[in-house]
């Protein structure tokens, strides 16, 4: 068990806040088309994160002025949290006004792009993952482990131990401790090992203790993945 | 080379200081010049059980605070002249010793020549603990054949491999080795206690000897003669095992098995 328990932690989340394209770098314009926009919804838009795009713009050759830009926003109750497509003078202004940078390129594809990820499924990367963890001592008691990919423990993991992944766990021993894969939310992440005993599994927060796992025979080889909210145990023949 | 051992289980009462005992006596017996340091400061023990506690002058926190000189805190041994004991200091606590201290002690030892170096370990896992195993080269990890004790074993396996001064240095790490204490071969069978194979499953551990429960080890204790002198009894011929096995030779493993009556712990088991 962990003797002090952290201050803090950090976790990925993903959530939608609307992005404002500007078209055009009449500031007066904006103010007043905004505001209409907001007058429709005012609840909804009070105090909403807003990240706005000036990559149209900038298409035109048009730099709009990013410093007034942010108090136009601002004046219509709305909190400008980021700002993309920008210049590299742009960018700038808004850094020093604490606006976080965003890439252009995230939301919308280009046909490029596209191609590129059909190209990624017909030809997947190499099985060894880059940012796999590879463990070939014993796991000890009271030893924490984590891995920010896969983690691959040659070793026996004892009673009282913890390892964690962000991806998968892979245990080519007796796995006896404590076993979370997928720790940031990845629901595909898996674990394998090849002889369950464990105190604990997770994977994406949903776990069994071992008093769930009395049936699972010992010196087998198992797989344990996510199916809905519930552990899935199966052997691996 | 000098080769630090430490003697160590994170759990008390499981036989560290008689372990410690033995095998300095065993390492100097072969004609090895050893020191054995005593670091559960507070609760000083080894000198009783090494049966120099009269002789008692000068102790390890004296030597770190430049109260006496090591020559004059080591205490020659009455049974061999190669065996030198450090005591700990009763009146002071864990926090009297440092890391820089320990360290000097040890380079001092080396350069005068010692072998080896026993540093006998408290219990538990903080800094007597810590101190003890920092500088160690070898572990011999002293385990009881019940599961706390064994859980116990695990946790300081885990210290060694992560806060040693090996670890810390990223050099080669420290050889550990199980020496199963206060076995019973008739409550295993009984299903009293784990098995060597059970504890061995547990911990993964090189077994480096099996030390049978055994009054000789009181009896040795109370009048301050190191249990691996009386060659009579088993514990004492198992800790000579081990000695000789720590040292290199083949010595086939006794004490797993049942004692079969008086001619077969003889001829019987193997």
């Amino acid at each position: 068990m962990p003797t002090n328990s952290p201050t803090l932690e950090f976790k990925s989340g993903s959530f939608s806040v609307p992005i404002l394209i500007l078209f055009s770098d009449d500031l007066k314009a904006i103010g007043q088309q905004l505001q209409e926009k907001v007058d429709l919804a005012p609840e909804f838009f009070k105090n909403s994160p807003l990240i706005f795009d000036v990559q149209e713009l900038n298409k035109l050759s048009r730099a709009i002025d990013i410093p007034a830009l942010v108090d136009i926003i601002r004046q219509s109750g709305l909190l400008p949290t980021g700002i993309r497509g920008g210049t590299t003078q742009q960018n700038k202004e808004a850094l020093a006004l604490l606006i976080p940078v965003y890439s252009a390129h995230s939301s919308t594809p280009t046909s490029a792009d596209t191609q590129a990820q059909k190209q990624k499924i017909i030809e997947p990367e190499p099985s060894v993952n880059a940012s796999a963890t590879i463990m070939t001592r014993p796991v000890r008691s009271g030893q924490r482990l984590y891995a920010s990919g896969d983690l691959i423990v040659l070793a026996q993991v004892s009673a009282g131990a913890e390892i964690m992944a962000e991806g998968n766990i892979h245990v080519y021993n007796t796995l006896r401790g404590r076993a979370l894969a997928g720790v940031q939310g990845n629901v595909d992440a898996r674990i394998f090992c090849s002889d369950l005993q464990a105190e604990l599994i997770s994977i994406a927060g949903n776990y069994k203790i071992s008093e769930d796992m009395r049936d699972v025979v010992s010196k087998k080889s198992v797989q344990i993945y996510l199916q809905g909210h519930t552990l899935i145990i199966k052997d691996i023949i | 080379m000098t080769r630090i051992i430490v003697v160590t289980s994170g759990k008390g009462g499981v036989g560290k200081t008689t372990t410690s005992a033995a095998i300095a006596m065993g390492f100097a017996k072969k004609g090895h010049k050893t020191a054995v340091i005593d670091f559960d400061v507070g609760l000083r023990n080894l000198d009783l059980i090494m049966g120099c506690e009269r002789r008692v002058v000068y102790d390890i926190v004296n030597v770190i605070y430049g109260e006496a000189t090591l020559n004059q805190a080591l205490i020659k041994d009455k049974h061999c002249e190669n065996l030198y004991i450090l005591p700990a200091s009763q009146t002071r606590d864990k926090d009297a010793l440092s890391q820089e201290g320990v360290g000097q002690i040890l380079e001092e030892l080396a350069a005068k020549d010692f072998k080896y170096i026993v540093c006998d370990s408290p219990a538990g896992i903080e800094k007597g603990a810590h101190l003890a195993m920092y500088f160690a080269d070898d572990a011999f990890v002293v385990t009881n054949p019940e599961v706390a004790s064994v859980r116990d074993s695990d946790r300081m396996l885990g210290i060694l491999a992560s806060k040693s001064r090996r670890a810390e240095q990223n050099l080669e790490p420290i050889k550990e080795y199980l020496l199963l204490t206060r076995y019973s071969a008739e409550r295993v069978k009984i299903g009293e206690m784990l098995s060597v194979a059970d504890v061995q499953d547990i911990l993964s551990l090189h077994l480096l000897g099996v030390i049978p429960e055994s009054k000789s080890v009181l009896t040795a204790s109370n009048s301050g003669i190191p249990v691996i002198l009386d060659e009579k009894s088993d514990a004492g011929q198992a800790y000579a095992d081990i000695v000789a096995r720590y040292l290199g030779e083949d010595k086939p493993h006794r004490f797993i098995e049942e004692k079969k009556g008086i001619f077969g712990k003889f001829f019987g088991s193997k």
